[in-house]
């Protein structure tokens, strides 16, 4: 039987300066809050970072972005965290933003093995400049390269031995995505369970997607309820 | 009840039983609670929330059920979850029967600008873009001027656009106006206003119904 568990630090041990990290999440939902923790534990520096979001100010990888470990962000929106928008004005770090399904289908087309996308999204917006343009069924439409990491870094609620991942409510996102669009993957989960407890017709991740499983022991305290979003 | 609310509660009126919605960020939040029970809606969540509820009384969150802008939400029944990729295959999919966004200005033609103040404000796109681009129809609801009182409704936006000529309908605390070939139609008009209050505080030529003009 494969059992693909491993220690945190052993999982995340062929990152190193200048890497592509991508990581899971939408919010607090699905972030790899404790893989975020081990890489900046681990010292390295340069990363180009893929997410949806920065996280919040002081939280995940807001924390490594904080700590002037990346170079480069590519995200959709950073509307809840204005010290990494201040860090981007001040030019510390490079920031590319893409419409977020089309973020989400980059790195679809990354992890299904395509060269990259067409779209109209963006089209006739300030999105069109330097992008390559090219007419398909009468309609100007831009590509949009597909976009894979080095390695991913994501979250599931279940994962059996073999690496058969389900995820919880909205910590979906894009986990889904990133679990197929890297040369390593490794993801962290709440829960273990033994080859063969999983209903095969559940599974929303099939593991062979998955290098390195890490079991979470406990949950930080960034898992939680975040206060200012209680109405 | 404020501006904001009075917003909210008019755009609620403006959805079809059985409808898929989207809910932009800020006014649109509020529109939930002004939601006719006696109607099925399915609100959609960007971030992965088909079947979305109303806000999360206290106590009751769920770490892993949030809204597109974090706030902890509940969830109806007949829900589904789904990954980012199939969260944005149904709005460019052409699923998306409606939806709701704020906005920084409008365009008589329907054109949106709201996500970029070149060198003051660029938090990045977010799902917007292709939400004002594929839904069936977009309705904005904004507060009529900004905050010095300037008119948002202009006869062309001077920011970037976020996506041409995708608005339908514009609501704000002052009016419900309809975007159509012939130009920008008031359809209603709030009883706490007058016509002549509206055109000085819109741009753009405003055209008025040949019948009734209903008010709210």
């Amino acid at each position: 039987m494969i059992d693909k568990t491993n220690t945190l630090e052993k999982a995340i041990q062929t990152i190193s300066d200048g890497s592509t990290l991508m990581f899971g999440g939408f919010g607090v939902p699905g972030t790899p809050f404790t893989l975020i923790d081990g890489i900046i534990a681990l010292g390295v520096t340069d990363l180009t970072l893929i997410k949806n979001e920065a996280n919040e100010d002081g939280m995940g990888l807001s924390k490594l972005i904080e700590a002037g470990r990346s170079k480069k962000l590519i995200t959709s929106h950073l509307g809840l965290n204005a010290t990494v928008i201040g860090i981007m004005n001040r030019r510390e770090i490079e920031v590319e933003f893409y419409p977020q399904g089309i973020l989400a289908e980059k790195i679809r087309a990354g992890g299904a093995g395509l060269q990259g996308i067409l779209t109209d999204i963006g089209m006739g917006t300030i999105l069109e400049k330097n992008k390559q343009v090219v007419v398909m069924d009468g309609k100007p439409t831009m590509i949009e390269p597909a976009l894979r990491a080095d390695v991913a870094l994501i979250h599931a609620s279940v994962a059996d031995r073999y690496g058969n991942l389900v995820y919880e409510k909205s910590a979906r996102n894009f986990n889904a995505a990133m679990a197929t669009a890297a040369d390593r993957v490794i993801v962290e989960t709440e829960h273990l369970v033994e080859v063969g407890e999983l209903d095969p017709d559940q599974v929303h991740t099939p593991g062979a997607f998955i290098d390195h499983i890490v079991l979470l022991d406990q949950l930080s305290k960034e898992y939680g309820i975040l206060k200012r979003h209680v109405t | 009840m404020s501006l904001k609310e009075i917003i909210a509660k008019r755009a609620a009126r403006e959805i079809q039983d059985g409808s898929i919605i989207n809910l932009g960020i800020g006014i649109p939040t509020l529109i939930p609670k002004y939601l006719d029970a006696t109607k099925t809606v399915i609100v959609h969540s960007e971030n992965g929330i088909i079947g979305m509820g109303q806000a999360c009384p206290r106590g009751a969150e769920d770490r892993n059920l949030i809204d597109a802008g974090g706030r902890y939400v509940t969830v109806n029944s007949g829900v589904s979850f789904c990954d980012s990729v199939l969260s944005f295959s149904l709005i460019r999919g052409g699923r998306l029967d409606l939806a709701f966004l704020g906005a920084l200005e409008v365009s008589k033609t329907g054109d949106l600008a709201n996500w970029i103040i070149p060198g003051k404000y660029s938090p990045g796109i977010g799902g917007g873009m292709e939400v004002a681009q594929k839904a069936k129809r977009l309705i904005v609801t904004i507060t009529h001027t900004d905050r010095k009182g300037r008119p948002k409704i202009l006869d062309s936006c001077t920011l970037p656009l976020t996506a041409g000529k995708c608005v339908s309908t514009i609501i704000t605390e002052l009016g419900v106006f309809d975007i159509l070939e012939t130009g920008l139609h008031l359809r209603e008009i709030s009883k706490e206003t007058d016509i002549d209050h509206i055109i000085r505080n819109t741009e753009a030529d405003i055209i008025l119904p040949e019948g009734e003009l209903l008010v709210f």
